[in-house]
């Protein structure tokens, strides 16, 4: 293995890796501005900012992918540079994607050492030695995965894990994880944990990028905060609070995390009875009254989702009985649910909930376009001002009509996803995990939304797998688990106990 | 970390786990399904159709095409595609006839047209890289453009062989096995011996899986696809030369929408026609399956017409019910 060794020398004080005014200019804005950072080995060592903040640039620039415009990196104690990503490795420093970066065809052992396939003069694999280094780096890891296996096969902990694998193979000292636990349940997060711990007993230093607070404070060392690309300050977790990183990630105090609505309830919008769906849910019972802002929470794979969508028509109900507005209804396809004013902003935002290359404004038309064309004819101008009503009333940071979605935060995203139904005023509004991977800031904005939404009359069914978002913003909570709804809160009687009782009780 | 804490939670997994292993075989395989029930169903239509002459007449027809598919797999695992191959066997064709009537000796003839299969694969391959555009694009230009170099060469006229001697050249028979169904199963074995055992071969499956991965891995994306389109080119050569030893003549037009024939056969087989999974043997059961279907039809007394028909039903409904199949299964499982 190359330079082993060479950082398990490293005293415990002195940084293995430290950035030093690193600036980074994309066309028109400063991603990075002069930003330094170090890093001691055997530490987590957290990085927190709003989307857009400049982590992932960071962790580009040092994982090989982008090269900064000024600054020095130092590994080690020598000034580096990474030109590559395959360059970044060779010297120990190993990404962990977000979006895992496998290829679900190939074996466990062929996706850990990608692009350094062991072989012969003639080119031709060494499978035997491919497999057993990948055994034993996995073995290490305390997993005992078949290296032959297919990736594709693996559920995403496990896919993740053979991404962990490649810091055992390339005998990485520095692993930048960014949103680890984004789709984890949270066994899986435990055992995360458990690893990286062990990462950090071999000396190796971890960077970890999270939105979420609780874990942040369960298993980092320091927290370095970042905003608008400027460094804010580094601190020991320790003598930190959720508070002050708050106000050092927006710069300023949140008055409250969570809104709720206050508004009157009105009549009954929406009920479900017996609505079962082959494979999913069964037996469900549900009902939600304009101005309630309704609370769906369990576990994953509860069937949380799988119930919205079968409201909303993109699942095939099996049993049941719907009713809309007090009159029983078969069940609607997409296009009869959003002309009924019922809508979905799915879980996930990216492949369901928008068309990412497309502009804002052509995404909150889509649905709509019988009502923005005449005669076959779009009308620009038309959906020019509805674009320009819902950036000025959901505060969407964009720079025009124009501009990809895929080029926004994921926060101005799922404003563009609340803007294309809200512009039809429904009467109904189901959101699936409304913020997750949005960042505090925006977090609030869509939380005082929700608020606002209901008191206007609005009936939203909120699904969430972070339960103070639930208990924040709902004034009734269902709790679903094993595809049942098995326990309804309101009121006073709504608290964590309760919620975690109710989904982790045997059923 | 405790290695009881990962294997904990892969107790319960396991039996299923070799379950859905299992139906995986069965699901990926499902070619091989379906040519045997063609070959059972001609076998009980024709009393002609299940002799050793007929099945190694099979064979040798459907290599031609099956030669195209070779290479045609290879791009495709790459995530890209080659419409010119059709054209290109057509142009090695045409120089293997045309250069020996005008004085070159018939090993002069062949290589010169091998290294044109060969040289335009590696542009095709070489544009698509460095321009960036989507190689459909790229390489239907390179099927009307070679296309025309075909009439230019051939002067729109069919070149016959003047030494009818050359024709002999092929004249090679293992038992009932023709030599241009040995070359086809030997690069059958050799190309799923180098996608499975070499680097390059299983690098094809990264870069076809997930661009980015590869890249970013260090792979040379590049490079392997344009080694790739010269394969697939060089490939489409030897089917020309073989055919010119078959047919002694040159027909222009020969191999028009054999590219479509090659394609059909490797989804046929089960590819993914977006890149990243597949194998020869699926192809190889693809082009069989194609050439059973085309046999026994024309045993039946088929109109050419009625062959077509069928033939774009049978592409149907095999991966149709490749799909249903999938998703029944799929369903099944949770």
């Amino acid at each position: 293995m190359r330079d082993a060794g060479t950082h398990y020398t490293q005293p415990l004080d002195k940084p293995v890796l430290k950035l030093d005014g690193i600036t980074k200019v994309f066309p028109g804005v400063k991603a990075l501005d002069a930003v330094s950072f170090d890093l001691r080995a055997g530490e987590v060592h957290a990085l927190m900012g709003e989307n857009g903040a400049g982590k992932s640039t960071l962790m580009k620039v040092l994982a090989g992918i982008h090269q900064p415009d000024a600054g020095r990196i130092v590994h080690n104690g020598v000034e580096v540079r990474m030109p590559t990503p395959l360059a970044a490795r060779a010297s120990g420093i190993l990404l962990i994607h977000q979006e895992l970066s496998l290829s679900p065809e190939l074996s466990i052992a062929e996706n850990i050492y990608l692009g350094a396939w062991p072989t012969n003069a003639l080119g031709i694999l060494r499978k035997r030695k491919l497999n057993r280094d990948a055994a034993a780096a996995l073995h290490s890891l305390g997993c005992d995965y078949n290296p032959r296996a297919r990736v594709g096969t693996l559920s995403i902990a496990r896919k993740q894990m053979v991404e962990i694998a490649r810091t055992q193979a390339f005998n990485a000292n520095v692993v930048i994880f960014d949103e680890p636990t984004a789709s984890l349940t949270d066994t899986e997060r435990d055992q995360l944990f458990a690893t990286i711990r062990d990462l950090q007993k071999r000396n190796v230093a971890v960077i970890y990028i999270s939105h979420k607070m609780d874990e942040i404070f369960q298993i980092s060392d320091r927290i370095t905060v970042l905003r608008d690309g400027k460094l804010q300050g580094t601190v020991d977790t320790a003598d930190s609070d959720i508070d002050q990183l708050t106000r050092m990630m927006i710069g300023r105090d949140l008055d409250s995390y969570f809104t709720r609505a206050t508004g009157q309830t009105g009549p009954e919008v929406l009920r479900l009875e017996g609505l079962g769906c082959e494979g999913c849910f069964k037996d469900v019972d549900l009902s939600v009254a304009a101005g309630e802002v309704l609370g769906l929470y369990g576990l994953i794979g509860a069937g949380r989702s799988e119930l919205a969508e079968a409201v909303f028509g993109i699942r095939k109900v099996s049993a049941g009985r719907i009713f809309w507005m007090g009159r029983e209804i078969t069940p609607p396809s997409p296009r009869k649910a959003i002309d009924m004013g019922l809508c979905l902003a799915p879980e996930s935002r990216k492949e369901q909930g928008l068309v990412l290359g497309m502009s804002g404004r052509d995404n909150i038309t889509l649905p709509h376009l019988r009502d923005f064309s005449r005669l076959l004819m779009m009308r620009r101008t038309h959906e020019t001002e509805v674009f320009e009503r819902y950036r000025g009333i959901l505060k969407i940071k964009t720079s025009g009509p124009d501009q990809r979605v895929a080029d926004l935060s994921g926060g101005n995203q799922q404003k563009f996803v609340l803007a294309k139904w809200l512009c039809k005023t429904p009467r109904l509004l189901i959101l699936d995990e409304p913020t997750r991977g949005i960042d505090v800031g925006s977090k609030s904005a869509i939380h005082a939304l929700i608020a606002e939404l209901a008191e206007q009359g609005l009936a939203v069914i909120v699904i969430s797998s972070e339960m103070p978002e639930v208990l924040g913003v709902s004034n009734r909570i269902l709790t679903m688990s094993d595809g049942r709804i098995n326990a309804e809160f309101s009121g006073a009687g709504m608290t964590e106990q309760a919620l975690i009782d109710a989904v982790s009780a045997p059923t | 970390m405790n290695p009881a804490d990962t294997n904990a939670g892969a107790q319960p997994e396991h039996h299923s786990a070799y379950r859905a292993a299992l139906i995986d075989i069965v699901l990926r395989n499902q070619i091989w399904g379906f040519l045997l029930l063609a070959v059972i169903l001609f076998s009980t239509a024709s009393p002609f159709f299940l002799t050793v002459n007929n099945l190694a007449n099979v064979l040798t027809q459907g290599a031609f095409i099956g030669l195209l598919a070779i290479g045609m797999t290879l791009v495709i695992i790459n995530g890209e595609i080659d419409l010119s191959v059709g054209a290109t066997m057509a142009l090695a064709l045409a120089l293997a006839i045309g250069l020996q009537n005008s004085g070159f000796g018939p090993g002069t003839a062949i290589l010169a047209a091998l290294a044109t299969g060969a040289f335009l694969g590696f542009l095709n391959g070489a544009v698509v890289v460095l321009s960036g555009m989507h190689s459909f694009v790229v390489t239907l230009g390179g099927l009307l453009g070679i296309r025309g170099l075909v009439f230019l060469y051939t002067e729109g006229d069919a070149l016959m062989i003047a030494d009818f001697t050359y024709t002999e050249l092929v004249e090679i028979y293992l038992g009932p096995i023709s030599l241009t169904a040995m070359v086809f199963l030997g690069l059958i074995v050799l190309f799923q011996w180098v996608l499975s055992n070499t680097r390059h071969g299983r690098e094809a499956f990264a870069v076809g899986d997930n661009i980015e991965a590869a890249r970013d891995a260090g792979i040379r994306v590049g490079r392997h696809k344009i080694i790739n389109f010269t394969l697939c080119g060089l490939l489409a050569a030897v089917c020309g030369v073989l055919l010119s030893m078959r047919m002694g003549t040159a027909e222009p037009q020969a191999g028009r929408i054999w590219e479509l024939w090659a394609i059909i056969a490797v989804v046929l087989g089960g590819t993914r026609l977006q890149g990243g999974y597949g194998s020869l043997w699926k192809t190889l059961g693809g082009v069989l399956t194609l050439a059973v279907v085309q046999n026994g039809l024309r045993l039946l007394n088929t109109p050419n017409y009625v062959e077509l028909i069928v033939m774009g039903g049978v592409l149907i409904l095999a991966l149709g019910l490749d799909r249903i199949l999938t998703y029944k299964i799929r369903a099944g499982r949770t």
